[in-house]
């Protein structure tokens, strides 16, 4: 096949400048955190508990002391203490309520796999070894990991954000004329990027640490560790060049970060910490276990009458995490009637953090599976369902939406995939022995634009440098900030723009995570850029050209070179608008009517996500996502033996992903339409949209083809043949 | 992991006097071995690597096939004798693991490698295979993957090959060397069932070497099929999977080989079955039958139930494919 035959796949974006990091990551040049090596480096390694819930009634290191190369052995009877142990402003701080985990300050253990010891020494494999040679003694306690038989232990959490939503009268489904009352779980998910949480850290005097961590914001990184060492924030220097996808696992600072940070201050030397596989399950996060009940009532033609959407979710006992699960219910379609519940329940477990479209691809899964539920109910079309219920403007608040072409993403998506194929009636296609059908669900996420500084720089080499903290967790924001400056610089040659990130003493950027980054530093290179320009018109004087020959008027006028340095944020005309990124998912899928084995054999995925900057690595994006949701739908579920409190599958053999069989031909679809009031390149995000509503998509096709109706996640073969 | 010593002998002797002695270990492709050590599971004091021996070839032998221990899988699964003669062990290959790691793993480490049971390989958890008399973590624990034929109360974990399914349908042998000389085992009798000394994953004697499998000349290379049924399409131990082949003359069933994988602690023959099938037409009815009698004693565990329902699924479905019916 010809390159060319080769990137004309059908759907595939081939408009827009290629990945300006891409040959760095396939050829290996690209550095990620673990991979730091600094003159003397020593190795920490975590012991951990075996037990769920208890205390450590003696602990017994002196092998671990005496084995080979140990530089040290932490645990709670020698641990330093910290002058200041807590985790930086948020995002690093739990959302609602509670404190993050401190390690090696009391003999308390909270959860199974919690660290009780960290061994230093010379190589990661004598660390390794020594840490197997500590031995424990507790006293246990019942512990409780049961997040499913807990689900009357649930609280509403603190804060005004959480308390119950009414509006009108949500009741009124019970006495619609066509309703449902059904439940849908989704099991603990776990991030598992293939880059494994890892920090090298280095005190390079008695108050200045260096530290090369796997974070999704260098800025909050250094925020956190300032405060747990009571030092300047200057004095933290945090690098984060790449990130080898992250997911949501590296947007607050975690224990073992800070533990590492310590140790290389005890043994006076680098100290690079990288977890296991398995200790990534009970470290850094995961999608919270939920249970949610939806209560949906229609007229006889499919008006919405009212809803009411609840959920439950797993927490630990020592945090309250919290996301918005329930809250797309409150305005993603025209409907009179809607009440949210949301409640928590604090189980022995590690705190669950934000994961790939956090709350609202748990709640959508519930929300876009009752809608097909009703339309099935009413025997009608589900785009036309959604269509009939379409929200013109905001209903939770009367505002207008910024922007929003739903209605073109459903057109667009039934025609790619063919929905005139889709029988309403479910098992009604068969082909070669599998059933085949269609589905759809859509996902939603706030749009919104943040507070980012931004240097530019133009150099003597016409270079035209741009500088901000911002890191890069594999989504492409390198390359969508240098189609930016190049844009705003009239074309500007791409390979004359150098964009440096992932460094704590550029200029701030928001932490990456929540779909902001593309708006928002993306409007501050913008901003920035826009500067720049303005600055060489105002050197240049009269006579200006719009295309100046940069370096040479730096030349001319005797300058080293030229920069501006810009924070900008979005403007205050947005609170009068609503603003949401929209997707909508179609997938085809064949089903085994005797093994109940689920293919998925065909996927679009519209993205209504306003103008679209850097196309390549936008469908790359809604690929991941794509693949992300197929993997809900379908495979990924942690779990826990509750009996012993611990996971039973905390490797990538027994936690599954989709492998690259799994998945079909991705066909990414964008409407393109920009919305100038987010911000001036007309940008939304779409981190987040990429993946909310995919796992509906899957489930509604799966009900389609064979009738079943399954609501519990993941749809293993199983339970499609045992439904 | 702790320290060990490695040696690389030349020769069967040198390696069987090495596995003679207490503590050693062999290693030939080591996708699992290394697994194990790095978890604790396994803990050898020293690895005595085969690879220098020439165990690797795939020659005809006296009416069949000769395949040595140390062929790589995808060196197996892609050799156009076994394609030819024997497409359910190509099948079955294909189907385990993935490419990286068949191109690792070699048909005497495939036949040694241990239980996926999750009780096995966390070092906290009760298992009597990994400590005796520890107890069963899977018993009343997570055992959607476990066993259905053949468990004790002291094990119900299931041995994870399909590339041993196919070979136990296909009346393998196994050549094995000890320092008394040679002898040759039947595929099935390779294996055993967890009674009570799940710590014992087969017959071979520490001290004892495969050689090779034998594979004799058949009519079922026509009509076979290996069915895995899984959570993903690759990279996934089975929930069921079944090896099929059946010798067919003008619609009716001559001879016929049917084994279950995902099911046991070993290959898990299914003679009986086979038997129902020989003299009948080759139609769903047939296959229905023998796919009843298969699962004559299977017994369930808290969650895996479903595979009463999957395996005579799975056997049927298995049977239409290798006839050419689907």
């Amino acid at each position: 096949m010809k390159e060319e035959q080769l990137l004309n796949i059908p759907g595939d974006y081939t408009d827009g400048i290629d990945r300006v990091d891409g040959r760095q990551k396939v050829t290996g040049a690209a550095k990620y955190s673990a991979e730091f090596n600094l003159p003397g480096m020593t190795y920490a390694v975590f012991a951990t508990s075996n037990i769920t819930k208890g205390s450590i009634k003696s602990i017994d290191t002196k092998a671990a002391e005496h084995a080979p190369g140990v530089l040290k052995v932490v645990t709670h009877l020698n641990a330093p203490k910290l002058p200041g142990y807590e985790t930086g402003k948020d995002p690093s701080k739990p959302a609602t309520g509670g404190g993050p985990l401190k390690l090696f300050v009391d003999n308390s253990i909270k959860f199974n796999g919690q660290p009780i010891a960290m061994v230093v020494a010379d190589s990661f494999e004598r660390a390794t070894f020594a840490a197997s040679l500590i031995k424990a003694e507790y006293t246990k306690e019942a512990h409780n990991t049961d997040t499913a038989k807990s689900l009357d232990k649930a609280a509403t959490p603190k804060g005004p954000r959480f308390s119950d939503y009414k509006r009108g009268n949500p009741d009124d489904w019970k006495t619609a004329p066509v309703n449902l009352e059904a439940e849908y779980i989704l099991p603990t998910e776990v991030h598992n990027p293939m880059e494994l949480s890892a920090i090298v850290a280095n005190w390079t005097a008695a108050d200045k640490v260096e530290v090369y961590d796997k974070t999704q914001g260098v800025k909050s990184t250094q925020n956190a560790i300032a405060q747990a060492f009571k030092l300047p924030p200057e004095n933290v220097h945090v690098t984060t060049k790449f990130v080898g996808g992250a997911f949501g696992n590296a947007l607050r600072t975690w224990p073992h970060e800070i533990a590492a940070v310590m140790a290389a201050q005890l043994v006076k030397r680098p100290v690079k910490l990288v977890l296991t596989r398995e200790q990534q399950f009970n470290s850094v996060g995961y999608r919270p276990y939920t249970w949610q009940k939806v209560s949906i009532g229609a007229t006889a033609d499919g008006k919405l009458t009212g809803i009411i959407h609840e959920a439950r979710a797993q927490t630990s006992t020592f945090e309250e995490f919290t996301e918005g699960t329930v809250n797309m219910t409150r305005f993603m379609y025209a409907c009179p009637s809607v009440g949210t519940i949301y409640k928590v329940i604090p189980v022995d477990v590690n705190t669950p953090t934000w994961m790939r479209g956090p709350g609202e691809a748990t709640g959508s899964f519930a929300l876009e599976s009752a809608i097909d539920e009703l339309a099935a109910k009413l025997n009608m079309d589900p785009i036309e369902l959604r269509v009939i219920n379409h929200a013109d403007t905001d209903p939770e608040n009367g505002k207008p939406f910024s922007s929003k072409n739903v209605k073109e993403a459903y057109q667009m998506g039934a025609d790619k995939i063919g929905w005139k194929n889709r029988k309403n009636k479910p098992g009604s296609v068969q082909e070669g022995g599998w059933l085949v059908g269609y589905g759809m669900g859509s996902g939603v996420f706030g749009a919104g634009r943040g507070r980012a500084t931004v240097r530019a720089t133009m150099q003597s080499n016409s270079t035209l440098l741009i500088q901000t903290s911002v890191t890069d967790i594999g989504v492409g924001t390198g390359t969508a900030m240098t189609q930016i400056a190049s844009e705003v610089f009239d074309n500007y040659p791409i390979k004359k723009i150098v964009f440096e990130l992932g460094d704590s003493s550029l200029p701030p950027s928001p932490t990456q995570g929540g779909s902001m980054i593309t708006s928002t530093v993306g409007g501050a290179v913008h901003d920035a850029c826009t500067a720049l320009k303005q600055k060489f018109q105002q050197v240049i004087g009269n006579g200006g050209t719009d295309k100046p020959d940069y370096a040479k008027v730096l030349k001319e006028k005797n300058l080293p070179q030229l920069d501006v340095e810009i924070t900008s944020s979005g403007s205050s005309e947005m609170r009068n608008y609503s603003a949401y990124s929209h997707s909508v998912h179609f997938v085809q899928v064949k089903v085994h009517p005797k093994t109940g084995v689920v293919k998925v054999s065909k996927v679009v995925s519209v993205a209504d996500s306003g103008h679209i900057v850097s196309p390549k690595t936008a469908r790359s994006q809604i690929v991941g996502g794509a693949i992300g949701g197929i993997g809900m739908a379908l495979m990924e579920e942690g779990v826990i033996d509750h009996r012993y409190g611990r996971y039973v599958n905390a490797d990538l053999a027994g936690y599954h992903v989709p492998v690259h069989a799994d998945i079909p031909q991705i066909d990414t679809l964008f409407v393109n339409k920009p919305d100038f009031k987010v911000n001036p390149m007309g940008a939304k995000g779409m981190g987040e949209i990429a993946i909310i509503g995919m796992a509906a998509a899957v489930a509604n096709a799966i009900y389609n083809a064979t009738g079943k109706r399954l609501r519990e996640l993941p749809i293993t073969p199983d339970k499609v043949m045992m439904a | 992991m702790k320290q060990f010593q490695y040696i690389r002998p030349a020769t069967q002797q040198s390696v069987l006097e090495a596995i003679a002695k207490p503590g050693t270990q062999i290693i030939a492709g080591g996708s699992n071995l290394v697994d194990l050590m790095k978890h604790g599971v396994m803990s050898p004091d020293k690895l005595v690597d085969i690879n220098k021996l020439p165990l690797r070839g795939i020659t005809p032998a006296k009416s069949g096939l000769h395949i040595g221990a140390l062929a790589l899988n995808s060196q197996v699964a892609e050799d156009k004798q076994v394609k030819e003669k024997f497409p359910l062990l190509s099948m079955a290959l294909n189907a385990g693991a993935s490419a990286q790691l068949r191109n690792m793993a070699t048909v005497g480490g495939n036949m040694m490698q241990r239980t996926r049971c999750p009780y096995f390989y966390d070092t906290s958890m009760p298992c009597n295979k990994r400590i005796p008399n520890s107890g069963c973590g899977a018993l009343e624990g997570f055992n959607r993957m476990h066993a259905i034929f053949g468990a004790s109360d002291k094990c119900i974990a299931v041995y994870p090959s399909d590339m041993s399914v196919a070979l136990a349908a296909l009346d393998a042998t196994v050549l094995i060397a000890g320092r008394k000389g040679q002898r040759r085992l039947p595929f099935t009798d390779f294996h055993r069932l967890p009674g009570n000394t799940p710590e014992i994953d087969n017959n071979l004697a520490k001290d004892q070497l495969i050689l090779a499998v034998e594979i004799p000349d058949n009519n079922y290379a026509k009509h076979s099929y290996y069915l895995k049924v899984r959570d993903r399409a690759s990279y996934a131990f089975a929930l069921v999977s079944v090896a099929a082949a059946l010798d067919i003359d003008n619609g009716t069933i001559r001879g016929a080989r049917l084994a279950m994988g995902g099911v046991a602690h070993k290959p898990w023959r299914l003679t009986e079955a086979e038997k129902s099938l020989v003299g009948k037409p080759a139609n769903m009815a047939s296959f229905e039958q023998a796919a009843q009698i298969a699962m004559q004693g299977a017994k369930a565990y808290k969650d895996n139930a479903f595979k009463l329902q999957l395996g005579p699924a799975t056997i049927t479905e298995a049977l239409q494919h290798a006839a050419g019916l689907v």
